[in-house]
């Protein structure tokens, strides 16, 4: 372990540090909170001369994206952040940056998306994008998505990957609490991440067109090609986290984290803030002699199909934790679980919470309802109520 | 020669024959020169100039959405600035819908930062590229397939949009109007609009066979006759001045114009259609007012 | 592994030769063609080149691209420019 120098900031000032360190060439951000306290840092940065980026206070967060996407084009390094209905307002514009190839990074500070209008943490936002083509990161901490926007860059640039990237952190949760995290320094981060120089972009002493029409005789192929780049991004991904443990002296493995998982009879699943409650309910469930793990998916996109498979097998039962819901289907996690399940070897029981909607609460007591409705479900041998509404009020 | 020689914006587009917006980015490619770089909305110029594996851009040139084509204008400039690079021009182009509708949040963003970039609106007066639908830039009366004439309509019922002016509010230090049917005027603006160093506004009147009911060989004849009417009045407007208006010596009537696209034929078929034509008229003869044109 | 979603030549749109399009063909008098350009500055497709014929600075349209519009024709001060119907081969 190298030397840790830990300071205690707000997960917002935290991930602004990392991105400053990053030096992105280009900011375009439109304010909304929770995600405000990061573009206002930034700001200040900037200001203050600390950060030599050009900084665009755009109109709306369609004209930040858009923004970014000019930029990126043009092969700088860019920065951009929203939240909520900020993100869904640039909907359009994702698409359009993933199918460009842009490896432009974005933190969203998860919030509900109206109405009713809620300012509140969930992950609607960001699951609602999630067939945008970006790569999605979800952060269990502030130490953690500080770490994960250094990540991203390096991740998003690769020219096997070259694709945008999304890092989610909780909004308040994250955002808005002070922890204590390590800042890798400029230096460190030059170090790991090597300037952003590509090869196709627009310059007059190269003209190339971008952004064209695709027939239906090339279309499917560069759909194809995006999609590639994801699977891709499964080996890369990892690589990444290798290199960037082995140099700034914090571990992080693999696309999911598990914990506890090897004589589970029981999995929870979920990802960002809640798998530290998560695992506070574990280790006392552990405690009592219950056979209990839980997983942490941190990437979503690619999503992490097979190591899910390796991580749940032996499992009785597995419950999934989703912060949103796909209304009149099921949470995302859980979905896109069930179809990896259908043609693997194992056939584990399965439940989904959904929990923490629009901020409200998810103590380690509902934790523990989930894992012993879970427990039941692995006892009885079926799943009477698939999808459970934790913490409802009674009607 | 006057304008240069050099084309930036190649043969083998898929424009139809005769098509005044084809000509018309022709043209501010000419003024604009291979040091730059062009984005371009959604809408017929994009279509007709990228058929993948082809391009007709000869500068480097992106198109992204219908609506973005100001705010990716921003974001290349300052990714231009943030290499150091202070030579190469951006040229933000779009078609009236792009521009004036669906665009313009990001157009007035672009304008009220002062980017330096210059934004080229090719105004043909509807949504060409989905069907010829009308346009906030749709001029009053004219058939489209969404303001059709019928028993309880003569057409579009609103007034075209002064975009130009819209722009101008902005405080910006030169916009401008041109015409396809004046190159060298227009050149002389997208030019003057470049060098200025902020964000500039040039709108090209830039007619349309398909859309306004005309044969191709007289898009120019049409596009002269909607300055000579008095309907597009040329002129910039450089730090809240007015200059170079094109004054006509004499003026023609409205229906020297009108009369030659089915766009408006109905108002020569419909019974009390001559009133209509007579608020056209007004519409000219305001114009004539605000920019004294009569000479 | 492709990463690029574009086009990297430029001015591409020449390998596609619009001038299959046609119906009328332009055709230019020379003797009468006195040099003005007006057809170049005015022709959508930028398809009209200028050459010398004895010693005389005319223009012509490179056929590959002329779609046939006419507007070189309608627009020549001296009425240099005939449109002549294609003939089926
Ligand atoms: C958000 C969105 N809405 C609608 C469309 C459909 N659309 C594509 S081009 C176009 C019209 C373009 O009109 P204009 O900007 O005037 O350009 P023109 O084709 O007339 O040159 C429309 C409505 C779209 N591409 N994106
Ligand atoms: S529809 Fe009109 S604007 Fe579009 S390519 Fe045809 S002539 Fe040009
Ligand atoms: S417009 Fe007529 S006279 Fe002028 S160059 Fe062309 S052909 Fe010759
Ligand atoms: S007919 Fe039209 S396309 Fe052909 S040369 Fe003349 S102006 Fe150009
Ligand atoms: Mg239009």
């Amino acid at each position: 372990m190298k030397r840790e120098n830990r300071e205690v900031m707000e997960g917002s000032h935290a991930v602004a540090h990392a991105v400053k360190n990053c030096s992105p060439d280009v900011i375009a951000a439109y304010p909304i909170t929770p995600q405000t306290h990061i573009v206002e840092k930034l700001s200040q940065f900037v200001a203050d001369g600390e950060l030599k980026s050009e900084y665009l206070k755009v109109e709306s967060e369609f004209s930040a994206m858009s923004a970014c996407v000019g930029a990126s084009a043009t092969g700088t390094r860019t920065f951009t952040a929203t939240s909520s209905q900020g993100l869904i307002l640039m909907d359009e514009v994702l698409y359009n940056a993933s199918g460009l190839r842009l490896p432009i990074v974005m933190v969203v500070a998860n919030r509900a998306v109206g109405a009713p209008i809620n300012i509140w943490n969930d992950h609607s936002d960001s699951m609602g994008v999630r067939d945008s083509g970006w790569i999605q990161l979800y952060a269990e901490s502030n130490q953690e998505v500080l770490d994960m926007a250094i990540q991203s860059y390096k991740i998003a640039e690769n020219d096997d990957v070259r694709l945008p990237a999304m890092v989610c952190m909780d909004g308040f949760i994250l955002t808005h609490t002070y922890e204590p995290v390590s800042i890798p320094t400029k230096e460190e981060v030059s170090d790991f991440l090597p300037e952003f120089d590509p090869e196709h972009k627009l310059d007059p002493e190269d003209p190339k067109s971008f952004g064209t029409v695709g027939f239906p005789g090339d279309f499917m192929e560069f759909k194809y090609q995006q999609h590639e780049a994801m699977q891709n991004a499964k080996e890369v991904i990892p690589e990444v986290f290798k290199e960037y443990s082995e140099k700034m002296g914090r571990e992080y493995n693999g696309l999911i984290e598990e914990y506890k998982t090897e004589d589970a009879d029981v999995i929870l699943i979920s990802l960002g803030s809640v798998i530290g409650t998560l695992k506070d309910t574990v280790d006392d469930l552990r405690n009592e002699g219950e056979k209990v793990g839980l997983i942490k998916v941190r990437v979503f996109r690619p999503f992490p199909e097979k190591q899910l498979i390796d991580a749940i097998e032996g499992a009785r039962a597995v419950g999934v934790l989703d912060k949103n819901i796909s209304l009149g289907n099921k949470g995302a996690l859980y979905s896109e679980l069930l179809d990896s399940l259908y043609n693997s070897d194992i056939t584990p029981l399965t439940i989904n919470f959904i929990a923490g909607l629009g901020g409200r609460d998810i103590p380690e007591s509902s934790a523990k309802k989930m894992y012993e409705k879970t427990k039941d479900v692995a006892e009885r041998g079926y799943v009477e109520d698939e999808i459970k509404f934790v913490d409802l009020k009674e009607a | 020669m006057a304008l240069e020689e050099e084309e930036y914006f190649e043969s083998g587009h898929r424009a139809c024959a005769g098509c005044g917006l084809a000509l018309g980015a022709r043209l501010a490619m000419k003024a604009t020169g291979e040091d730059a770089i062009a984005t371009c909305s959604t809408g017929c110029l994009e279509v007709v100039s990228s058929p993948y594996p082809e391009s007709s851009w000869e500068i480097p040139w992106i198109h992204s959405l219908f609506e973005n084509s100001a705010a990716l204008g921003s974001g290349i400039e300052a990714g231009l600035k943030a290499q150091g690079n202070d030579h190469t021009k951006v040229v933000a182009q779009g078609g009236d819908g792009g521009t004036v509708d669906i665009g313009i949040r990001s157009l007035s963003g672009m304008l009220e930062r002062n980017h330096d970039v210059t934004y080229v609106c090719y105004d043909n007066e509807a949504y060409m590229n989905t069907g010829i639908q009308r346009s906030g830039s749709t001029p009053y009366d004219a058939s489209t397939t969404t303001s059709p004439p019928g028993t309880e309509s003569y057409g579009n019922e609103n007034r075209k949009k002064d975009a130009l002016e819209i722009a101008a509010a902005h405080g910006i230090s030169y916009v401008a109007s041109a015409s396809i049917a004046f190159p060298s005027d227009l050149v002389d603006k997208v030019k003057k609009a470049n060098e200025i160093n902020g964000a500039t506004y040039v709108q090209i009147h830039t007619p349309c066979p398909t859309g306004w009911g005309y044969e191709g060989k007289e898009t120019i004849e049409i596009a002269r006759l909607a300055v000579e009417t008095g309907l597009w009045v040329l002129y910039g407007k450089k730090d809240g001045e007015i200059q170079n208006i094109n004054k006509l010596n004499d003026r023609k009537p409205v229906e020297e114009y009108l009369k030659k696209q089915k766009r408006f034929k109905h108002l020569f078929k419909k019974e009390d259609g001559s009133k209509e034509l007579e608020k056209i008229q007004n519409i000219a003869d305001r114009n004539a007012e605000k920019f004294s044109l009569d000479k | 592994m492709v990463n690029f979603a574009g086009i990297a030549e430029p001015g591409s749109t020449k390998n596609y030769k619009t001038g299959t399009w046609r119906t009328y063909r332009p055709v230019v008098d020379f003797d009468k063609c006195i040099g003005c350009a007006k057809c170049w500055e005015y022709c959508p497709e930028g398809c009209i080149i200028e050459l010398e014929v004895d010693g005389k600075e005319v223009y012509e349209t490179d056929l590959d691209y002329c779609k046939g519009c006419g507007i070189c024709s309608e627009e020549c001060p001296v009425g240099a420019i005939e449109m002549e119907l294609e003939e089926e081969d």
